[in-house]
């Protein structure tokens, strides 16, 4: 069966494509003149470079961690380049007529059509290309309703006030090695603003596209939610097959005032590399909300792609009886790694957490868990519930859980369950006796481990995410 | 002996698994419509022979030839087998977490479907049917809803089995012991179940340890199983006179050509 599992799994990946798009690329390399650059490219105002230096300055005091369970070569940043945008992009085309053509193309072959008509209903997209964001839809519906969707770097220009506001508030320039990298090089994102009491008419997307060589994707997204507003939104990205590793280190920060709520979705699909591990996206990438009084933040991930993951959603539970979840899918295989979870931080009282992590490893591939709930001295009658899920395809994968549990509240409750599970002969044999390719029935067997987080994912994505794993499982089955 | 009538035509098999040789020279026919119960002491060979036939990985065929309608079953894989209409239900059904029975089972039956140049069935009348079916072999209709066998009970396992097997509507049902762990009612829903879907175009090989299960299922032919090969076979009456002696006597008894049907 481990013969048909692997086979199932040895997969071409579709958007392993490369767009024919003129781009103009900075060389490869990293110090403050590069920086100076890039904020010169999008036109910042003085503060933001300053802003960036000054984390460009702490970076360079800093150390790579190594604590994860993960194993790759040393990153070269300076063989890097941190800037790339498609030249049609440098007269900011005002509207998709002008887009080129080759862009939504491109867009429209990973199954995201940017004209609106043909997009699905209720769902406003930011399209991210390399460095750049290329096209925003649905702007002027939302802004009806209030809400702000626009890329970072327009952001910066017309909501400074906002921008400086909250930026940094939840992951400090100094919070970790990627993201002090992210803040001095940051290059495009999604911004978005909720007003007080509104509910987002649309789902908000973004959709991230690493396309030249050699570049690094450092994007930056800001979801500020006003007290008692409501979004959701879901990031997707992919990357062109290529021998060489590329590393993506982003940063989003979301702040949920008084009774907001926000849910963040992703479904992460970048290049994993080729079977022997040749290739694939480091991505390290930094994601933390907060959440004031009575608000509540939602992550979901389908984690599929990237040779090397290393990401922990989380949340500052600061406002009281604030409420925080993490629902996760990590999929491996090939030579995969995996080191991801979340961690949830409870302040407030009377705040709730719920954890729900499904790991599936197959392959050679390696997969774990990592988590951190901490109930501080204020967290009166906090609780949190973990439930960590392993399920390993074939006999040479990997799965690992690292749960840290720190309780300085005597009345906080912290459950925690855990279970290792294999896809079994039995199930397997019963599939198809009942006539189901093995195929099909991995991906029915491990669509069911998934079921509790898949129903968290918006409809439309839930199907999405479904497919998405059952093409990645393709070929593992023997 | 055989021919081009037989649903299912078993010549000179000899199977094994881990090396061990389990089945040992077995012959057996069956033709359209037949009930044959297969009965015989524990370690006869009785669920090798059904893993065998429905192709279970690890279960090695060392020589003979099985037909099924004509078709060289040796050489399919287990799906082929099962969308040429054979059915296992299973002693011991695994469960298979997350997955509704409806999902599977509708899965199940499009793969059988498209097998046959089918259409896909639609969501409503699969509903419909499987609603059916649900009543008919007496379990609530929400188990449709729930996990393929998850915390189900050993008798509600045995008829989801055979509810799949209401809904699949197969040429040819092996059932596994499936009257082990039953109690008298559930045992007569079984029965019943079973009973309704004898038809000309149906056959059954029903594997049993007791003759209990044939008081309600009246097969046409009784074999004993014993060592790896069919010892005597007769018809109904030699199940109440193997409940009544028990197996020994035959056990001792060499092989005989009795092979019927």
């Amino acid at each position: 069966m481990t013969e048909q599992i692997d086979k199932a799994l040895a997969r071409e990946y579709e958007a392993g494509f490369v767009s024919d798009v003129e781009s103009e690329t900075f060389l490869p390399g990293l110090d403050e003149d590069v920086i100076r650059r890039i904020s010169g490219m999008k036109n910042e105002p003085e503060w933001m470079l300053e802003w960036r230096l000054s984390a460009f300055r702490e970076w360079l005091e800093m150390e790579e961690p190594d604590w994860a369970h993960v194993d790759y070569p040393k990153i070269d940043f300076q063989s890097i380049s941190y800037y790339s945008a498609p030249k049609s992009m440098k007269d900011k085309p005002k509207s998709l007529d002008e887009v080129d053509p080759e862009l939504l193309r491109t867009y429209e072959k990973l199954g995201i059509p940017l004209i609106e008509q043909q997009m699905l209903a209720g769902i406003a997209v930011d399209a991210v290309f390399d460095s750049v964001s290329v096209v925003t839809t649905f702007r002027d519906k939302l802004e009806e309703a209030g809400v702000i969707f626009c890329p970072i770097s327009e952001a910066i220009q017309k909501y400074p006030e906002l921008v400086k506001k909250y930026l940094g508030s939840v992951v400090p320039k100094k919070d970790n090695y990627f993201a002090a990298l992210n803040c001095a090089v940051f290059t495009d994102g999604s911004f978005v603003y909720i007003p007080k009491g509104t509910r987002c008419p649309m789902e908000l997307s973004t959709y991230f596209r690493i396309n030249e060589q050699n570049t690094g994707q450092f994007e930056r997204t800001l979801i500020i939610a006003d007290e008692g507003s409501h979004v959701s939104y879901l990031e997707g990205c992919t990357a062109p097959q290529r021998d060489e590793n590329q590393l993506h280190a982003a940063v989003v920060e979301l702040v949920a005032l008084d009774d907001a709520e926000i849910k963040y979705s992703t479904v992460q699909n970048w290049y994993p590399g080729d079977e022997d591990g040749k290739g694939g996206i480091f991505n390290f990438v930094t994601k933390r909300g907060i959440c004031h009084t009575n608000a509540k933040i939602s992550w979901t991930q389908v984690e599929t792609g990237s040779s090397v993951t290393w990401k922990y959603p989380s949340c500052i539970l600061k406002g009281d009886n604030s409420v925080g979840e993490f629902y996760s899918v990590a999929l491996t295989r090939g030579r995969q790694q995996a080191d991801t979870g979340t961690k949830m931080i409870h302040l407030g009282k009377n705040t709730r957490s719920t954890i729900i992590s499904k790991g599936i490893s197959a392959g050679k591939s390696n997969n774990s868990y990592r988590g951190l709930v901490r109930m501080n001295p204020g967290a009166k009658g906090a609780r949190n519930f973990t439930q960590c899920d392993s399920l390993l395809i074939g006999d040479q994968c990997g799965a690992h859980t690292f749960p840290y549990i720190e309780s300085r509240n005597p009345s906080a409750i912290i459950e925690h369950e855990a279970t290792t599970s294999k896809v079994s002969d039995e199930q397997m044999f019963l599939c198809r006796q009942r006539g189901l390719d093995p195929e099909k029935a991995v991906s029915m067997i491990v669509n069911g481990f998934c079921k509790e987080v898949f129903k968290e994912l918006p409809m439309e994505f839930a199907v999405e995410a479904g497919k998405l794993l059952e093409i990645s499982l393709e070929g593992s089955v023997g | 002996m055989s021919n081009t009538n037989s649903l299912l035509t078993i010549k000179d098999l000899y199977a094994s698994v881990e090396d061990k040789q389990i089945i040992k020279g077995l012959n057996l026919d069956i033709k359209p419509g037949e009930v044959h119960a297969i009965m015989g002491p524990n370690g006869a060979g009785k669920s090798t022979l059904g893993y065998v036939l429905s192709g279970r990985d690890g279960y090695s065929v060392d020589g003979g030839s099985v037909a099924l309608a004509g078709q060289d079953l040796l050489e399919m894989e287990t799906e082929d087998r099962a969308r040429a209409g054979l059915f296992l239900a299973f002693q011991y059904p695994v469960e298979i977490p997350g997955v509704s029975n409806l999902e599977f089972l509708k899965a199940s039956v499009d793969a059988q479907r498209e097998a046959r140049g089918e259409e896909a069935i639609t969501s409503a009348e699969f509903l419909k049917e499987a609603k059916i079916a649900c009543k008919q072999v007496d379990l609530p209709v929400s188990f449709l809803k729930r996990g393929v066998n998850e915390g189900f009970s050993g008798g509600e396992k045995k008829r989801n089995e055979l509810m799949q097997m209401l809904l699949l509507k197969p040429k040819l049902c092996i059932l596994d012991e499936t009257d082990s762990g039953l109690d008298i009612d559930a045992l007569q829903v079984v029965a019943e179940g079973v009973n309704s879907q004898r038809s000309a175009d149906r056959s059954f090989i029903v594997v049993t340890h007791y003759q209990r299960l044939l008081d309600y299922i009246k097969p046409d032919f009784v074999h004993v199983l014993s060592d790896g090969k069919i010892v005597k076979s007769g018809d109904a009456s030699l199940a109440h006179e193997l409940e009544a002696q028990g197996y020994a006597w035959l056990q001792k008894a060499p092989a005989e050509d009795e092979l019927e049907g």
